[in-house]
């Protein structure tokens, strides 16, 4: 493990902002700090960087504690959630800064700085102030700054934030790559699951200060160990109750059940693709339909709650108040931090998966 | 031909208020500024640097230049510290003490130039513990002056400086920290190039306006011939003896000085406005 957190707890005020949180991060891995907004996140990061004191826990950076050890001297690279690049100094003069501290000799700082400059792909605007680069550039700054000092460890705050929807796409990869290029140990903050599941290696999913799961993305996809991961992590349906639904036993207690739209096919009644499905299906109503870009999401009420399912664009059209077909293929039931998977017992000799 | 259309605004009453603009700068400004010129202007030259140059007159100058320049510096330096901590840090009579700033902005100028008079002869608390302890006198001195002049002109730096550091990034100053500088460093390398536009700005401010002091000045001034005469004094004592020509001869002086200074700083600004807003 290159980073340890055992134990870390830090309130504002009256605030717990990090809830006993523990966890390793592997050397070389690229990992996401996921959660809602508020939920540490920023918090967690900063205490790894020194530059937040945690009130209770250690933290171990290649073997070694240094709660103690000013941030400076952790060998970290920090990007900060805005960049935070010095407005005075140019491209080339913010990148060196770090090197010029250390009173790195000349030639070789403006060496270290060319390379970094040639990496990130900002050749030829090394004389620019930052107020003259597009937030997509001003990244790539802030990067090549964290960089210079040769870090171990990179942290990023929210590195795509602040940048437009269809540069943040590119900009991602772009990060991915290099990160993998340098081969450096980091960790990246951000709110949005499909940022988290297309770059990291590893995702850490943080709410209200606590740590809710942490794994491979598709692992925590298929194995939710907790409601507010299942619910977070792709869409789903919470239900606190799931009684007297064909093909599954009454779930008791104080259960929760999680149903994804993957779990759930609605047809209408004379489908013949759906004939022997039709005696382990509920009736149901189409209440709602929306256009999600590349097919349509139907809510269904059936008895009593709504399901959700995406149907795609090639199928007949339907319409608000159609009486449907609803079949549920499985469910996630989760209690006290345990997930399990149950099957719809009616469908037990057929293979959904040629449907 | 330009489209009519790109000359509609958002925001309306441009027309109005830009001729209200121009019109308050024309009476209140450049009027009795230009006929300050004017006046001079029917002086013949040689006249007018026979007056400008009277050593007296000179030496006034003198007085004026030094201390206002003394008491800038002064102020720039106090002024940026008490901006921090008013910024910064959070301590009980904070309001109080925000509030105490604008003072020398409120106060009739011969009211700071007596109280300070007489805390600074040396018979005065403070000016009596100078005399004795460094045999160093404050008042009816180029000191005396130049401490006038800080108390007039420190509101200028503060209130200048202030909203910069106020809205100043956090993260800037984390950033050049978890790159290895220290606080030195990073006042100087970061924190400093940030409000210098602004600490320029009322630093000229309190210059020019510590050349054109005068109620708080002549009292503790002790106004000596050559020695604690400042120029505004010179103006008014050309006054009282009805020589007109004289005193706008010298009065014009000073309005070009505090011209110039107004021109430098307005050089900086634009300069820095170019480099933060991207046109550098
Ligand atoms: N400096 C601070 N002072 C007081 N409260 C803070 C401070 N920083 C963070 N918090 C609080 O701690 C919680 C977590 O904040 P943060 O770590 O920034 O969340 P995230 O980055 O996940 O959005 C929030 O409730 C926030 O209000
Ligand atoms: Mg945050």
């Amino acid at each position: 493990m290159y980073v340890e957190m055992k134990n870390i707890s830090k309130s504002f005020a009256d605030c717990k902002a990090c809830d006993d949180i523990s966890f390793g991060i592997e050397q070389g891995k690229l990992v996401a700090l996921l959660g809602p907004s508020g939920s540490g996140k920023t918090t967690l990061l900063r205490m790894i960087a020194g530059l937040e004191i945690q009130d209770g826990g250690d933290i171990l950076i290649d073997g070694r504690v240094v709660n103690d050890v000013p941030g400076k001297d952790r060998e970290i690279g920090f990007v900060f959630q805005n960049y935070a690049l010095f407005r005075y100094m140019t491209v080339y003069d913010n990148i060196a800064y770090g090197l010029k501290i250390k009173k790195v000799p000349a030639k070789q700082i403006r060496e270290t700085v060319m390379e970094l400059i040639g990496l990130v792909g900002l050749s030829g605007m090394e004389k620019r102030y930052p107020a003259q680069l597009s937030g997509g550039q001003k990244q790539r700054v802030a990067f090549a700054r964290a960089l210079a000092l040769k870090p171990k460890l990179l942290l990023l705050d929210e590195p795509f934030a602040a940048i437009d929807a269809k540069v943040r796409k590119e900009l991602r990869n772009w990060l991915k790559d290099m990160i993998s290029r340098v081969g450096i140990t980091s960790i990246f903050v951000t709110h949005d699951q499909d940022e988290a599941v297309e770059v990291a290696d590893d995702i850490l999913i943080i709410n209200e200060g606590r740590l809710e799961q942490i794994g491979r993305p598709l692992d925590i996809y298929k194995h939710p160990n907790t409601p507010f991961v299942a619910q977070f992590i792709g869409s789903s349906v919470v239900l606190d109750s799931f009684t007297g639904f064909k093909g599954f036993d009454e779930v008791k207690n104080d259960s929760k059940v999680v149903i994804r739209p993957e779990f759930v096919e609605a047809f209408k009644g004379d489908n013949p693709r759906f004939n022997k499905l039709i005696s382990a299906a509920e009736k149901g109503t189409l209440r709602n339909i929306q256009f999600r870009g590349n097919c349509l999401e139907i809510s269904l009420e059936v008895n009593g709650v709504i399901l959700s399912t995406n149907r795609s664009l090639e199928r007949r059209p339907v319409r608000i108040g159609d009486e449907m077909y609803v079949i549920v293929y499985r469910i996630y039931v989760i209690n006290n931090e345990e997930t399990a998977v149950h099957k719809n017992v009616l469908l037990k000799d057929i293979n959904v998966e040629m449907l | 031909m330009m489209n009519k259309k790109a000359y509609k605004r958002i925001i309306p009453g441009f027309g109005l208020s830009f001729g209200i603009t121009l019109l308050y700068l024309g009476f209140i400004v450049i009027i009795p500024l230009c006929s300050l010129v004017i006046f001079t202007a029917g002086i013949s030259p040689g006249v007018f640097l026979e007056t400008v140059t009277r050593p007296r007159v000179l030496s006034s100058y003198m007085v004026s230049f030094s201390t206002a320049l003394a008491a800038a510096v002064v102020d720039a330096v106090m002024g940026v510290i008490i901006a921090w901590v008013l910024v910064r840090y959070q301590f009980p009579g904070k309001k109080l003490m925000n509030g105490i700033i604008e003072l020398p902005f409120a106060l009739p100028t011969a009211v700071a130039g007596i109280s300070l008079t007489h805390l600074t002869t040396d018979k005065g608390w403070i000016g009596k513990m100078f005399h004795d302890a460094f045999g160093i006198d404050i008042a009816y001195t180029r000191l005396g002056i130049t401490v006038a002049l800080v108390f007039i002109g420190i509101p200028f730096v503060v209130r200048s400086v202030e909203p910069v550091l106020e809205k100043m990034d956090r993260g800037v100053e984390e950033a050049a920290d978890m790159l290895g500088a220290g606080r030195t460093k990073i006042f100087f390398d970061i924190i400093l190039p940030e409000i210098a536009p602004a600490l320029f700005s009322g630093f000229s401010l309190s210059f020019a306006r510590g050349l054109g002091e005068y109620g708080s000045v002549v009292f503790i001034a002790g106004n000596k011939p050559y020695e604690t005469e400042i120029a505004p004094l010179m103006i008014l004592s050309q006054l009282q003896e009805y020589d007109y020509t004289s005193a706008t001869a010298i009065a014009l002086v000073m309005l070009i000085a505090a011209f110039i200074i107004l021109l430098i700083n307005s050089y900086i600004q634009s300069r820095s406005a170019k480099i933060t807003g991207g046109m550098a």
